[in-house]
C-alpha cells in the first residue's frame, strides 16, 4: 500500500477555512471525502476550489439535503469503509 | 405585543440546530407572538427541496417548514449575500423568501424587540 492519506471533511460553508485547512494538508495521492455538511462543498459553484483533487462524495448525505451529485465520485457506506482501507491513515477534519 | 425575530445559521441535519429554529419559530406563532425568521450562510441550505434523510436516520425538516405559513410565519427572510456566496437562487427554494442586503437586515433587526440567535 502506497503511503497516502484519507481527508475527511464533515462541515459546509459556514467553515470556509477548515476547507483551506485540509486542502493545504493535502499531497499527492491523498483523497478528501465529503461526509455531512461538508457535501455542500461538492456542489458545482466551488469546483474550483476542488479542482484536480480525488474527491469523494457520501451518498446517503447528498441525498438528506436535496443534492446530487456534481463534482467528484459518489460512495456509500461501504465504499466509505473501502477508501479508509485504500489509505494509510485518515484525517478527520472537523 | 413583542415582535420576535430568529436568526438561524446552521445548515439541516448536521446538527440540531436547524430543526431548534423552527420549533422555536412554531412556538412562538402556537403563543400568538408574531416571529420572522432570518437565514444567514449556511441555514440557506435548510429550504433546498427534496430532502430525503431516512439514509442517515434523520426526519424530514421540509413537512416543519411547510407548515410554517399555515401558522402565519410567513415573514422569512434569507441574506442575499449568503446565497450569491453559494451559487443559489431565492426561486430555488422552497418557501417563499425576502431576500436582504446588509441595509434591509439591519433595518429588520431594528424592527423586531426580541432578537435571538439559535
Amino acid at each position: 500500500m502506497s503511503d497516502t492519506t484519507l481527508h475527511i471533511l464533515n462541515r459546509g460553508p459556514n467553515q470556509s477555512e477548515l476547507l483551506q485547512h485540509c486542502l493545504d494538508a493535502l499531497s499527492t495521492g491523498d483523497a478528501l471525502l465529503l461526509i455531512e455538511d461538508g457535501v455542500y462543498w461538492s456542489c458545482s459553484h466551488f469546483s474550483q476550489r476542488l479542482a484536480g483533487i480525488d474527491l469523494y462524495v457520501l451518498q446517503p448525505d447528498l441525498q438528506a439535503r436535496g443534492l446530487s451529485l456534481q463534482t467528484g465520485e459518489s460512495v456509500d457506506d461501504e465504499g466509505f469503509v473501502d477508501l479508509t482501507a485504500a489509505h494509510s491513515r485518515s484525517v478527520s477534519w472537523c | 405585543m413583542k415582535h420576535f425575530l430568529i436568526i438561524s445559521r446552521q445548515p439541516p441535519y448536521g446538527s440540531a440546530a436547524a430543526r431548534e429554529a423552527l420549533e422555536l419559530a412554531l412556538a412562538c406563532a402556537l403563543f400568538d407572538q408574531p416571529v420572522s425568521l432570518l437565514l444567514l450562510d449556511d441555514a440557506c441550505y435548510q429550504l433546498l427541496p427534496e430532502h430525503q434523510p431516512m439514509g442517515i436516520g434523520q426526519k424530514n425538516l421540509g413537512a416543519m417548514q411547510q407548515s410554517l405559513p399555515l401558522y402565519d410565519v410567513d415573514q422569512i427572510y434569507v441574506c442575499q449575500r449568503s446565497l450569491e456566496q453559494r451559487g443559489l437562487e431565492p426561486e430555488a427554494l422552497s418557501l417563499k423568501v425576502k431576500t436582504l442586503d446588509p441595509d434591509a437586515l439591519r433595518a429588520l433587526i431594528k424592527s423586531h424587540e426580541m432578537v435571538i440567535n439559535v
